[in-house]
């Protein structure tokens, strides 16, 4: 098995670097010799290459493998079923994994959360649960971005290319993920001009390309020419937007590969940010980070480079507000805000921060949204 | 006696084949064939923990590959399990919202035989369709199971839903005496031991009883089956029934034992992968067990070669589908008289005296 022998001999090699490290400087000691191997399981719900979540989740996984002693274990197109417990049990037991990634929404509750309470010498770190203080293990948590910063920043850029004045959101399911991303794109959009409207589908799954399609053609067909999404997998919606030579706003990773000529920006994650925090956390045997969300402050998301085709006042526009969201100056949901049934949903003169909990049980579309719930 | 040889060796030899077919595959990709082939052992049957994996794997499958058999041998093809196994598990979730439930075993067992009975009626009807109006059951069942699934998102994201479940609907979970644990602590549940029971109780039931046989008659020939009067159409609705009361059950226990609630991961294609495996075993109800830890073996194998090979998941769906494929041709090799095979005279063949003298042996 010469994979191993080479793994092991580099393990070794770094073990040696680190002990003479340590000899060097004795008050390293205790540092160096905690920061000794690390292998973690990184378990993702559909294919690693989707253009997609899973594709942002494994960047990320890519950028851990090259801390020196982490040795980084994976596992793609795993159910939410017992599947995924088989999985991070045979990662524990197999690989001898210290550090799980359980990276899809399903799996949180209860096959990681069951899990972990039989395995109390393991870290689990799960991709958007609502970890609550008191109600899970210790050595459980969740990480999460506030990506709706980036769909507020889409719309802007889809507010000034947009011809037709009317936008396209291809969605998954009704909840309050999916649906602070379309209220946050709209609003950046209507912030161009207030008489754009957003056309909402939801198609009912995660993954389900050809109702992906339908439903990127039939807004098409209604005169909408800038698209954005909230499905596992971009792709689809990406490309056949492109063929019917409208654009789009991508979305979990960059999709300007696919259609160079018809990719304005995109909203992405920057998994490697809270990777990082939780693999050096780990290492250094410092307490488990149960609880991490940031935005584009902090690095949880980023923006895909501006195509050539975005105009000069879109960029200028999309910058400023996004400088103001670094600065910690912007806040997106702020009162008077009416839903599209006319109710008002938030107060005027309200603001609500992007921690507020109230914002994840989101359950309305802002006005200016066309579709229900 | 033979017949028994030919049963077993054949996809043994034909599951070796595809085994040495595979690792040429991955050896043109790059990975060590014997590597892999170890791997693949240690993964489904190396341990206890194996085994487990394994076994925990193909529970659900038995149940749902009787949906297919049973109906197969009253002479239906019936490929909508999946419709009947949520519908199960719908039914099993619903139904302490409709009465209060006793938290023991009586609870359970009332929790399963819901599920049982609404997979029995989805795929009965698929029968009834066939037998009263003419409809095509590969169809329906399949249509069935679509619109089992709108009614299941329907309900579960409407109606039944528990407000709590923010961004994963869900109904409200069943009670923890509800639920269906592990065997003796073990990481198996009991619905692989439900499972194997049903799939030996209606084995016997098709070989031992009147009430089988006549089913079994019905599917080999049933314009026999009407001339010596037996009743078609019930039999046939029974078969169906039956099958669809497996998958129901299937989706009760996923509900019981794995989600505690239903929710969209009850979705998850078990349905769809017992039709492969009620036809690799021929549709007989003993042969699914060892196809369905089979199959649950591959599953399990095929997690341990993507963490520590690093394959992509694709690549044991590329040993299923060789092993499938081999194992229903070898089927063809059933038949085959090898004492002719091995006995034909060794003469040179091709040459016109060895056409002379196989002509004047056949004269």
């Amino acid at each position: 098995m010469p994979n191993d022998l080479n793994a092991s001999r580099r393990r070794a090699l770094a073990q040696i670097t680190a002990a003479s490290v340590a000899t060097l400087s004795p008050w390293a000691l205790r540092g160096a010799l905690a920061q000794t191997t690390l292998t973690m399981g990184v378990i993702y719900v559909g294919p690693k290459d989707d253009f997609g979540y899973n594709q942002a989740q494994a960047a990320g996984a890519a950028e851990m493998k090259k801390i020196p002693g982490v040795k980084v274990v994976e596992e793609e197109n795993v159910p939410e079923t017992t599947a995924v417990t088989k999985t991070m049990t045979g990662m524990i037991a197999q690989d001898g994994a210290k550090l799980l990634f359980p990276t899809s929404f399903g799996y949180f509750d209860p096959y990681m959360l069951t899990l972990a309470a039989k395995e109390p010498g393991v870290r689990f770190s799960h991709c958007g649960g609502m970890w609550t203080e008191g109600k899970h293990p210790k050595n459980t948590g969740s990480y999460f971005g506030y990506i709706d910063e980036c769909q507020y920043l889409n719309g802007v850029i889809a507010g000034h290319m947009s011809k037709s004045k009317k936008l396209g959101f291809v969605a998954a399911k009704p909840i309050p993920q999916v649906l602070r991303n379309i209220n946050a794109f709209t609003m950046g959009a209507r912030s161009v001009d207030p008489k754009i409207t957003t056309t909402v589908i939801f198609t009912g799954e995660w993954s389900m390309p050809v109702k992906e399609a339908e439903a990127t053609n039939s807004l098409a067909d209604q005169g909408i020419d800038v698209f954005t999404m909230h499905v596992d997998s971009p792709k689809v919606i990406v490309e056949t937007a492109a063929k019917r030579g409208k654009m789009v706003c991508g979305y979990h990773v960059s999709q300007a590969k696919l259609a160079p000529n018809a990719y304005l920006t995109g909203a992405e994650w920057n998994w490697t940010t809270a990777y990082k925090t939780i693999v050096d956390a780990a290492m250094t045997g410092k307490p488990h980070p149960n609880f991490l969300r940031g935005g584009l402050k902090e690095g949880y998301v980023k923006m895909s480079p501006y195509g050539a085709m975005v105009a000069e006042p879109a960029k200028k526009q999309a910058d400023d507000i996004k400088a103001k969201m670094i600065a910690g100056s912007f806040d997106i949901f702020t009162g008077p805000l009416k839903d599209n049934k006319g109710a008002t949903v938030i107060a005027a003169g309200k603001t609500m921060k992007q921690t507020d909990i109230e914002l994840e049980r989101m359950n309305y579309l802002v006005e200016g949204v066309v579709g229900s719930v | 006696m033979r017949d028994a040889v030919a049963a077993v060796a054949l996809p043994v030899a034909a599951l070796l084949a595809a085994l040495a077919l595979f690792g040429l595959f991955v050896w043109l990709g790059g990975a060590s064939p014997v590597e892999t082939w170890v791997l693949l052992f240690k993964g489904a049957f190396g341990d206890w923990f194996s085994w487990q994996n394994t076994l925990q794997r193909a529970a659900p499958l038995m149940l749902t590959a009787l949906c297919v058999a049973l109906p197969a041998r009253a002479g239906l093809v019936i490929i909508g399990g999946e419709g009947a196994l949520v519908l199960g598990g719908l039914a099993a979730a619903a139904l302490p919202y409709a009465m209060p439930l006793p938290g023991s075993i009586v609870g359970t067992a009332l929790v399963c035989l819901a599920g049982m009975a609404a997979g029995a009626a989805w795929i009965a009807l698929a029968g009834a369709l066939r037998q009263y109006r003419g409809v095509n059951e590969t169809i329906s069942s399949l249509l069935l199971a679509y619109t089992a699934i709108a009614i299941f998102k329907q309900l579960v994201e409407g109606p039944l839903r528990d407000p709590a479940t923010l961004n994963k609907p869900s109904t409200r979970a069943l009670a923890e005496g509800l639920r269906i644990g592990g065997i003796a602590g073990y990481d198996v549940h009991w619905g692989l031991a439900l499972g194997v029971l049903a799939c030996v109780g209606l084995g016997l039931w098709l070989a031992l009883t009147a009430r089988g046989f006549s089913v079994r008659v019905v599917g080999g020939n049933p314009r026999t089956a009407q001339l010596v009067g037996l009743p078609a159409s019930r039999l046939i609705l029974l078969a169906c029934a039956l099958g669809g009361a497996c998958a129901g059950l299937a989706g009760a226990v996923e509900v019981a034992a794995v989600h505690t609630n239903a929710n969209a991961s009850l979705i998850a294609g078990y349905g769809y992968a017992g039709i492969l495996v009620a036809f690799i075993a021929r549709q007989n109800p003993f042969a699914i067990i060892p196809v369905a830890i089979l199959f649950g073996g591959f599953g399990a194998a095929g997690s341990l070669l993507q963490r520590r090979l690093g394959l992509p998941d694709a690549s044991v769906q590329v040993l299923q589908g060789i092993a499938f494929v081999l194992i229903l041709a070898s089927e063809a090799l059933r038949d085959l008289d090898w004492r002719a095979v091995w006995q034909r005279p060794r003469l040179p063949s091709g040459t016109v005296e060895a056409q002379v003298a196989l002509a004047g042996k056949a004269a």
